[in-house]
């Protein structure tokens, strides 16, 4: 969980709300939530795209095993 | 295996609205498949099923065509959607059903149909 926060921090050093739910209490079952600039004046699929660029490594190697997103703008 | 592409891509751009799954709308194998089929069945969607989970590539090709990681995936005439997420926060505000109509046409629910179609 930390190491989701630290990933996401790293890639929108300006947000404005950054959280991470571990739905589940098992350490797989995600949901991050991101409100940040560098939403601004994305679709909702470009948006998502950001957060899974910042975890990919974590998507890649099996410790999100289920991830749901909520971003915003700040606009 | 860029047949298997062609085959994914032909169903992206020719479906109304094309649903990637894990499992049918009969057998949902994923809580998230199931959140994208609500949201699309609440809006009267017509949904072209594909499940993707009889060969690994169907995901792999699909994830490379899209440039999205996550199953389920959500294309109206060939234009990413989103997961479930998205389709879901699209159905609660009602821009799902704003963007049907523009792209399917008003009376998109008349067509409503659902097929499962095999790759």
């Amino acid at each position: 969980m930390e190491r989701l926060e630290t990933l996401l921090r790293r890639a929108f050093p300006d947000a404005s709300d950054l959280r991470v739910v571990d739905r589940t209490g098992t350490g797989d079952h995600f949901h991050v939530l991101v409100q940040a600039a560098a939403m601004n004046g994305l679709s909702l699929v470009e948006q998502h795209k950001l957060v899974y660029a910042a975890l990919s490594e974590p998507l890649r190697d099996g410790t999100i095993h289920e991830l749901r997103i909520s971003t915003k703008g700040t606009a | 295996m860029s047949e298997l592409k062609d085959r994914i891509q032909d169903v992206i751009e020719n479906e109304p609205v094309a649903l990637f799954m894990k499992g049918t709308p009969d057998l949902v194998m994923c809580g998230n498949s199931q959140r994208a089929i609500d949201a699309l069945r609440g809006a009267g969607a017509p949904i072209t099923v594909v499940n993707i989970l009889p060969d690994p590539a169907i995901r792999q090709e699909l994830s490379a065509i899209s440039g999205w990681p996550t199953i389920p995936q959500v294309f109206i005439k060939g234009e990413l959607i989103g997961g479930a997420d998205i389709a879901e926060e699209l159905a609660a505000s009602g821009e799902l059903e704003h963007k049907l109509s523009e792209k399917l046409g008003e009376n998109y629910r008349g067509r409503a149909v659902q097929k499962v179609i095999p790759l």
